[in-house]
């Protein structure tokens, strides 16, 4: 199984860097998001209440991490539909592979992919002056936190994407991501944020994992932080996983 | 010239097909500029409090005037890739050989975006409304019914030029962010002196920033013929340059 898993994520891999449509949500978009805040919003650090940062750019490192994280979740959902519409994912269905690891392979490129896109932002932001205050350990820390969110949130597009069957559902919920994250503290901490976003973001699991990615970057390490990210994690993971298993057994039927 | 004219309109009334044909696809770019606008005046509403931010005290009254561009963007940007699709399929091929000039072939495509674009703006005024946006007045409302059509054609020029060139849906993307780079490197978050000194130097000389300034006039205080007379200008020569370039295109295409 766990060659099938291998091989199917190297091609899912091979597959996001061939379509430009899939790798330019990913990075492109987060990047240019990330620009216009730290460059649009960069007075904010001056409110009062606002933690005490290095800059906005070192506050804002998390939020664009989050972002890419989901869509990368989203494309790998949208990769699937499209596998299902032209019939790849039934000449796997018929072949003797575990099940599973159609999904698995999936949520494995995703997870590459997190893996790819937290060493892009660190890039990125080590080039243009932010720090992680946490130091290599903080680095190491966010190389796994932020591959396995987004893992995680491959795991919701895979079940929407085997529910639906179709590309142009999954891309529908693209907005929904926004929502998402504008409804957390990804851009801006919760003390400040205006209501209703204020008290929808202290039970968004997203707030939990973006603080926790955060912590290292503005600040140090604590434990309190990094278990409520990997409990945010295990939150949506778990949610995805079981729809994941609903969708594949009514795909399964239907097939 | 009325043969031209029932192409143009017939070519019109296929594109807003679309949006109730494949419902799916078009939904998104309706209500995306509304969660922009709703989502970012949730994240980032505190700028007002900032020092120097002058203004309304209202953030989505700031804002709206991007979200409306954000709506031209979004539509003219689907304009051109559903013209690569269009290209892909062959469909466009069969429209060149017709005994039709090309340029109202072009005309078609784009006009139709500026007719597209008036839902997701109706959408998000309404949405607006609700949420505190202030009255433009008139005068205001005159100019948005002005300017964001005209902008969405703008924005499908660029996108038919690009769809033209490449002659592919993988082109999106690229269309996607020049749009985007355009609409949200101005003073889109906050007045020119709070950006960051790099965005307020690309800002300061990026013609669209000129649009966005006399649609927020009606926003935040009242309409002046020196706010509005630099988006008028800017807007038709936007419109002539890159519908230069799109009618270029066309004129190339299989040749």
């Amino acid at each position: 199984m766990t060659a099938v898993v291998a091989a199917l994520a190297r091609r899912s891999i091979r597959q996001t860097f061939r379509r430009p449509q899939f790798i330019a949500p990913i990075l492109l978009m987060p990047t240019l998001f990330l620009a216009v805040n730290t460059g649009g919003a960069d007075s904010a650090t001056t409110l009062p209440g606002f933690p005490d940062v290095a800059g906005f750019l070192d506050f804002e490192l998390a939020g664009a991490m989050m972002q890419a994280a989901m869509l990368a979740g989203v494309s790998g959902g949208i990769a699937l539909a499209i596998d299902i519409e032209i019939g790849f994912t039934d000449r796997l269905l018929a072949a003797p592979i575990a099940r599973p690891a159609i999904v698995l392979g999936r949520l494995g490129a995703t997870a590459a992919m997190g893996l790819l896109l937290t060493a892009w932002f660190l890039a990125l932001g080590f080039v243009f002056g932010a720090q992680v205050q946490a130091g290599a350990a903080g680095v190491l820390l966010i190389a796994v936190l932020v591959p396995l969110a987004a893992l995680a949130f491959g795991s919701v597009g895979t079940a929407l994407a085997l529910w639906a069957g179709r590309a142009s559902v999954v891309q529908g919920i693209f907005p929904l991501v926004f929502v998402v994250v504008f409804l957390s503290s990804a851009f801006f901490p919760r003390e400040l944020l205006s209501e209703p976003a204020a008290s929808v973001a202290d039970y968004n699991p997203m707030s939990f994992i973006a603080e926790a990615v955060r912590d290292p970057i503005i600040g140090g390490i604590t434990a309190t932080e990094t278990m409520k990210g990997l409990l945010g994690i295990a939150i949506v993971a778990a949610i995805g996983s079981v729809l994941s298993s609903f969708a594949l057994r009514h795909r399964l039927r239907s097939a | 010239m009325t043969q031209s004219i029932a192409v143009t309109g017939a070519l019109m009334r296929r594109a807003l097909n679309e949006v109730v044909r494949v419902p799916g696809a078009a939904v998104p770019g309706v209500i995306a500029p509304t969660i922009f606008l709703l989502g970012l005046t949730a994240a980032f509403g505190k700028l007002t409090e900032v020092r120097g931010f002058g203004g309304p005290d209202d953030y989505i009254s700031f804002l709206a005037p991007v979200t409306l561009l954000q709506c031209a963007g979004f539509t003219g940007a689907a304009t051109g890739v559903n013209l690569a699709r269009d290209i892909e399929q062959g469909w466009f091929d069969r429209l060149l050989v017709a005994p039709t000039p090309r340029v109202v072939l072009l005309g078609g495509v784009v006009l139709s975006a500026a007719l597209r674009v008036l839902m997701p703006v109706a959408f998000l005024l309404t949405m607006g409304f609700v949420f505190g946006l202030n009255f433009p007045g008139f005068d205001g409302m005159l100019l948005i019914v002005v300017l964001v059509p005209a902008y969405a054609i703008v924005a499908a020029c660029w996108g038919a030029s690009i769809a033209l060139r490449f002659r592919t849906q993988a082109a999106g993307p690229l269309i996607q962010s020049v749009m985007f780079m355009f609409i949200l490197f101005t003073a889109s978050y906050a007045p020119l002196d709070l950006l960051a000194p790099w965005l307020e130097a690309v800002a300061r000389v990026n013609p669209v920033n000129q649009v966005i300034e006399a649609l927020r006039a009606g926003f935040v205080a009242d309409v002046t013929w020196e706010e509005t007379w630099p988006g008028l200008v800017t807007v038709t020569g936007m419109t002539l340059f890159f519908g230069a370039l799109a009618l270029r295109g066309i004129q190339r295409t299989g040749r």
